[in-house]
C-alpha cells in the first residue's frame, strides 16, 4: 500500500465525502466527468481520512481536477504539477498524492518534470489524461495527436510524430504503468486502485473523449459494441487475448515484436503460443512490445502493463535523514557554528 | 580543531618551528594584501584559503576575494586560466580585500601579466622562477621578456619553486608530475615565514585530507617552503602583523554562501519545523546546496531538481506541506523560477529564494560578481506581483538575513528573495558566532482549528492568510494560480474582487515596512552628501567614506537591507542631504527606484566588470560630488 497503516477512518466515507460544492465547469459530454466520478467513487476504500489525500494539477482542462476533490488540492503551473507534488510528498510521505496532468500539460511543457517523478519513482499517482488535443486553449494539437490530423494550429495536417505516453512512461523507468478509458468504470477503478496499492511513482493513462475539439478520437475502444474488438485487456497470468466469439486472436510477443495469431474458439491460446500477460517481467522491453500495439493492425492494450518493486524515493531520503540522526546525532545550531577552526578573543 | 588548539597556534605565531638563534628581524606592519596567481590547476584557492585560516587564528582582521575562471581548467599557462585569491589582513579593522595587493605570488607568467597592473608599484613579487619558459611567455602572450622591465619598478623575488619542490621530496619516489604537484604548499610556507603565519593548523589539515605519500609530500613542501624563507638571503626581514583589537568572542572565518546556509539552518531549528531545499546547480549558488546537504541530521531535506523551475516548485510544494522551504539559485536561475515564484504570490506561501548574483545577461560571467537582478526582483514577474526583497551587506550578515527571511516569509505568507552576489559567497571575514541561546526562537504554528476557517481569511494587522497543511482535519482547501475570492479562496472571477486582492497583495508587502528597523547612518544624520548602497558594496563604500570624512569630507553612508518594501524613514533620510551617490555593480538600478519613488535627484556611480568597487572609485566619486 502506498499508505502505511495509519489511514483507518471512523465513519466510512463515501463519494458524497469528495464531492465540492463548486460547479463543475467541464464542457457537456466531457470525459474528464466520468474519471472524477469514478476517483471520488474509488477514494472511500482505501480507508485514509479525507485530509490525507492531495490533488496537485498543471493546467488544461484536466489540471480543473483538484477544485472538484473534497480533499487537500494545488492548482500549480503549466507542466510542473510533478514538481510540486514531488515537494509535497518528500515533505510529508504520509500524504496521498495525486498528479492529475493531460497530454499537453504532462507531455509536452511538462515532458521534463514528468520524466523525473517517475525515474525517481516518488510515490505519488499520476492520472494523465489523454484526449490526444489542447482543449483549454481551443484545439491546437498535442505531442500525442495522430499524423495528419487537421487542428487550428496545423490545418494541413500534423507533421510531428506523436508520442506514445505508455512508452514514454516505461521509458523513463516506470515501475507501474496502465492505461485505461474514461467511460470504462469498472477497468478505471480497477486501475485506480492498482495505482494507489502501488509503492512508487505510479502512471496511469487515461484514454479521455474531447466532444468538442477530438470528438471520437477514442470512439472505438469506448464504445461498448466495439470494445471487445479495439482492446487487449491486460490481465496478469492470462493469455493476451481478445475479439468477439468467432473472432477470436491472440498476440504472441517475440524478440520484442508481436504479431497476430488467429485463434479457434476452442483453442487453448496458450498451446498455440500466445503470450501470457506478465506485469512483473524482470526487463520493461516486454511492456514496451505491448505499448507499440495500436490499430489498424492491433488493439489497443488496457490494464496493468507494468508493476516493479523498487524502493520510493521519498523513503530512500527519509531513509538517509534517520541514518544521518543515528550516526552523528540530531544536529544542533551550537555545534554546527563551532564546527571546524574557531578561535577566542577575550 | 578545539579552542585550547586554536589559542595554542595563536600563542605560537611569532614562535619560528627551528634555528630561533639565527631568526630575522621582524618588521611589523599594520596592514598587508596578498594575491596568489596561477593557472586554475595550480590550486591558488586552496592555497589562498589555508592563508585565510591560518591568518585568522593569528588574531587578525581580514577580507578577502577569491577570482577566478569559469572553466575548471583552462589550457594551462594561458591567461584565461589564470585563478587569483587576494586576502587582506590587518592589525585593525578590514571591510574589504584591498584596492592594489601588495604582494603578488605569480606561480607563472599569465599569472604575471594578468595581475601586475593592480599590484602596488613597488610592491612585492614572488615569482616562480622555474615557470619563465620561452613557451610559457609566449603562452602568456609576452613578446620578450617581461622581466627586466618589472625589476625597474617592483621588488621582485625569483624563486626556483618548481626545482625546490622536487628536491624537497626527492626521496618519496613520487613522479615528477606528482611531486610538482604539491609546489602551491612550497608558496604558501614561504608567505607564512614572511608574515609569521602559524603553521600547525595546516598541518593537521594536510594530515586529515590527504593519503600517506601525497600528505607527506605536502607536508615537506610546506615546510622547505617556510624554512626557505628563514634561510634564503633574498628575505632580509620577515614581517609581523599583529592582532587586530576585535570584539571579544569566539571567532570562525566564514565566507556567505556558508553563512547562507547556516542562517537556513538556523531559521529551521528556531522556528521549529524542517527544512526543505530545492536546487539545481548552478555558479556561484551550488555551494548552498552542497553546504546543507551535509547536515541531513537537522531533518533537512535537499532536493537536487531536475531543472530551476522544478526546484523552485518542489520548495513550493513543500511550503504546502508546512515545511520551511528555499531555494537556492543565481541569475539565470531565478529567471527561470519567476513563473513559480508568481504562483507563490498568489497561493501565499512561504519561501525563501537566494539569488547569489552573477555577471550576465545570460550566461555571461558566471564567476563574477555584480549586483543586475535587483530590478527582476522587484519587477520581473508577470503582471502586479509584489514580493519582498533582502540584501545582506557582508558575508556574516548573510547569516542573519536567513533568519530575517524565514521569519518575514511565515509571518506574512509571502515568497521573500534574498539577494546575495558573488562577491559576498566567496569571501570571507572573520566572523563572530552569535550566541545561539540569545537568538530569537519562536515555533511555528499552523492554523488548525476549522471553525470559521476560510483558506484567504486574513490576519488584521498583518493580511497574512492561514496556513493550513495537508493532513489538517477538517481544513481542506484547494489554492491554485487562478484569482481567488477574498477569503474563501474559491476561483473568482468577479472584477471587483480581482481589484481588491490585487490591492491586498500590495498592501500586504508594503506593510512590511512595519518590521523595518529605523534606518541607521554612518557619519552625521543629514548634510552635504549621503551615499547610498545595497548588497555586497558595504566593505568599500563604509570604508570610502571613512577615508574622506578622516580627511574632513562632509559625507554620510546609508546601506539597504530592505529593498522592497523600503524603510518608511527612507523618503526623510535622503530629503535631508543636498545630494545623493548610489554606488552600484550595475547600470543604475537602485538609483531608479529611488527616483521613482522618492522624486529625489540621485546621481549613479555604477560599474559591471566582474569586479567589486575599488575604494580609490568611490573616494573619486564622492570628492567630486563634495568639490561640485
Amino acid at each position: 500500500m502506498s499508505e502505511p497503516a495509519v489511514g483507518t477512518v471512523e465513519t466510512k466515507l463515501t463519494k458524497k465525502d469528495f464531492e465540492t460544492d463548486q460547479e463543475v465547469r467541464w464542457c457537456p459530454g466531457c470525459g474528464d466527468y466520468s474519471v472524477l466520478a469514478n476517483v471520488q467513487r474509488v477514494l472511500p476504500e482505501f480507508g485514509i481520512p479525507r485530509e490525507r489525500f492531495v490533488f496537485v494539477s498543471g493546467i488544461g482542462c484536466s489540471s480543473r481536477f483538484p477544485y472538484y476533490m473534497n480533499t487537500y488540492g494545488f492548482h500549480t503551473i503549466h507542466g510542473r504539477a510533478p514538481a510540486f507534488a514531488t515537494g509535497i510528498k518528500l515533505a510529508r510521505p504520509e500524504l496521498s498524492v495525486w498528479i492529475v496532468t493531460g497530454d499537453g500539460d504532462g507531455l509536452s511543457i511538462g515532458g521534463n518534470h514528468l520524466l523525473h517523478v517517475i525515474r525517481r519513482n516518488v510515490d505519488v499517482q499520476i492520472l494523465l489524461f489523454n484526449n490526444r488535443i489542447y482543449g483549454l486553449t481551443k484545439g491546437q494539437y498535442s505531442p500525442t495527436s495522430q499524423l495528419g490530423m487537421k487542428n487550428k494550429s496545423m490545418p494541413m495536417g500534423v507533421i510531428d510524430y506523436p508520442l506514445d505516453p505508455v512508452a514514454f512512461a516505461l521509458g523513463a523507468g516506470a515501475t507501474f504503468v496502465a492505461r485505461t478509458v474514461d467511460v470504462d468504470s469498472a477497468g478505471l477503478q480497477d486501475v485506480l486502485r492498482r495505482a494507489h496499492a502501488h509503492p512508487g511513482a505510479a502512471f496511469v493513462e487515461i484514454l479521455q473523449n474531447c466532444p468538442v475539439y477530438n470528438d471520437g478520437v477514442w470512439e472505438a475502444i469506448e464504445d461498448r459494441r466495439t470494445r471487445v474488438e479495439a482492446g487487449l485487456p491486460l490481465i496478469h497470468g492470462e493469455p493476451l487475448v481478445f475479439g468477439a466469439k468467432g473472432r477470436r486472436r491472440g498476440i504472441r510477443i517475440e524478440h520484442g515484436t508481436p504479431r497476430l495469431i488467429a485463434l479457434a474458439d476452442e483453442d487453448d491460446p496458450v498451446a498455440a503460443g500466445v503470450t501470457v500477460h506478465d506485469e512483473r517481467h524482470e526487463s520493461p522491453a516486454y511492456a514496451m512490445a505491448l505499448a507499440t500495439l495500436a490499430p489498424p493492425d492491433f488493439p489497443i492494450p488496457t490494464g496493468v502493463f507494468r508493476a516493479a518493486e523498487r524502493p520510493s524515493y521519498e523513503r530512500l531520503l527519509d531513509e538517509q535523514v534517520t541514518t544521518a540522526v543515528r550516526e552523528r546525532g540530531p544536529g544542533t545550531l551550537e555545534g554546527l557554528l563551532h564546527s571546524g577552526d574557531t578561535w577566542s578573543v577575550e | 580543531m578545539n579552542k585550547a588548539q586554536a589559542s595554542a597556534d595563536r600563542a605560537s605565531k611569532t614562535q619560528h618551528p627551528q634555528n630561533p638563534n639565527e631568526r630575522k628581524p621582524h618588521e611589523r606592519l599594520e596592514r598587508v594584501a596578498i594575491r596568489f596567481a596561477g593557472d586554475s590547476g595550480d590550486g591558488m584557492q586552496l592555497t589562498g584559503t589555508k592563508f585565510t585560516e591560518s591568518t585568522a587564528l593569528a588574531g587578525n582582521d581580514l577580507s578577502t576575494l577569491p577570482d577566478f575562471p569559469a572553466e575548471i581548467r583552462a589550457p594551462a599557462g594561458t591567461l584565461a586560466g589564470v585563478s587569483g585569491f587576494q586576502i587582506h589582513f590587518s592589525s585593525t579593522d578590514v571591510r574589504t580585500p584591498a584596492d592594489q595587493p601588495d604582494v603578488l605570488v605569480a606561480m607563472n607568467p599569465a599569472a604575471l601579466r594578468a595581475n601586475l597592473a593592480d599590484v602596488r608599484l613597488g610592491g612585492m613579487l614572488v615569482l616562480n622562477a622555474d615557470a619563465f619558459t620561452e613557451k610559457n611567455l609566449e603562452r602568456a602572450g609576452y613578446r620578450e621578456d617581461p622581466l627586466p622591465d618589472v625589476r625597474e619598478r617592483y621588488r621582485v623575488v625569483e624563486i626556483p619553486l618548481t626545482k625546490l619542490t622536487i628536491a624537497a621530496v626527492a626521496d618519496l619516489g613520487l613522479s615528477q608530475r606528482e611531486a610538482t604537484r604539491s609546489k602551491n604548499f612550497f608558496a604558501l610556507g614561504l608567505m607564512y615565514w614572511l608574515y609569521g603565519r602559524p603553521v600547525e593548523s595546516t598541518l593537521r589539515w594536510i594530515a586529515s585530507r590527504f593519503p600517506d605519500d601525497v600528505g607527506e609530500a605536502n607536508r615537506r613542501v610546506l615546510m622547505a617552503g617556510y624554512h626557505f624563507g628563514e634561510t634564503s638571503e633574498l628575505f632580509p626581514v620577515s614581517f609581523e602583523v599583529p592582532p587586530a583589537k576585535i570584539e571579544p568572542g569566539v571567532y570562525r572565518n566564514i565566507t556567505g554562501n556558508t553563512a547562507l546556509a547556516w542562517g537556513a539552518v538556523a531559521a529551521s531549528t528556531q522556528m521549529g519545523r524542517p527544512l526543505f531545499v530545492g536546487a539545481y546547480p548552478i555558479t556561484p549558488a551550488s555551494e548552498i546546496l552542497h553546504e546543507l546537504a551535509k547536515h541531513r541530521n537537522f531533518g533537512i531535506k535537499t532536493f537536487q531538481a531536475e531543472d530551476e523551475i522544478a526546484a523552485a516548485a518542489a520548495a513550493i510544494g513543500a511550503a504546502f506541506a508546512g515545511h520551511l522551504a528555499l531555494t537556492v539559485t543565481s541569475g539565470p536561475g531565478f529567471l527561470l523560477k519567476q513563473e513559480a515564484l508568481n504562483l507563490a504570490v498568489v497561493a501565499e506561501l512561504p519561501l525563501v529564494l537566494v539569488d547569489v548574483q552573477r555577471a550576465g545577461p545570460s550566461t555571461g560571467l558566471p564567476t563574477k560578481t555584480e549586483q543586475a537582478d535587483l530590478l527582476m526582483a522587484l519587477y520581473g514577474r508577470s503582471s502586479d506581483s509584489p514580493m519582498p526583497v533582502l540584501a545582506p551587506a557582508t558575508p556574516g550578515e548573510c547569516f542573519s538575513i536567513m533568519l530575517e527571511a524565514f521569519r518575514l516569509a511565515v509571518k506574512y505568507m509571502t515568497p521573500v528573495v534574498v539577494l546575495s552576489d558573488g562577491y559576498l559567497a566567496n569571501s570571507a571575514e572573520p566572523w563572530r558566532i552569535p550566541d545561539t541561546a540569545a537568538l530569537p526562537r519562536s515555533v511555528v504554528s499552523y492554523h488548525t482549528e476549522p471553525a470559521g476557517f476560510a483558506p484567504y481569511h486574513r490576519a488584521a494587522e498583518t493580511l497574512a492568510r492561514p496556513w493550513a497543511i495537508p493532513g489538517t482535519p477538517g481544513l481542506e482547501h484547494r489554492i491554485g494560480g487562478l484569482e481567488k475570492q477574498d477569503g474563501s479562496g474559491n476561483v473568482s472571477y468577479l472584477p471587483d474582487n480581482h481589484q481588491r486582492m490585487t490591492d491586498l497583495r500590495h498592501q500586504k508587502v508594503a506593510g512590511m515596512a512595519r518590521d523595518i528597523p529605523p534606518l541607521e547612518l554612518r557619519g552625521a544624520a543629514s548634510g552635504r552628501l549621503l551615499v547610498v548602497g545595497w548588497g555586497g558594496t558595504h566593505g568599500a563604500i563604509a570604508t570610502a567614506v571613512d577615508e574622506t570624512r578622516a580627511d574632513g569630507g562632509e559625507v554620510a553612508h546609508l546601506h539597504l537591507r530592505h529593498l522592497n518594501p523600503l524603510p518608511s524613514d527612507l523618503g526623510d533620510v535622503l530629503g535631508r542631504f543636498e545630494r545623493v551617490l548610489v554606488p552600484e555593480l550595475n547600470t543604475g538600478q537602485l538609483v531608479r527606484v529611488l527616483r521613482d519613488r522618492y522624486l529625489v535627484d540621485a546621481q549613479s556611480l555604477t560599474k559591471v566588470q566582474g569586479q567589486p568597487f575599488r575604494i580609490a572609485e568611490l573616494r573619486s566619486a564622492i570628492a567630486r560630488l563634495l568639490e561640485d
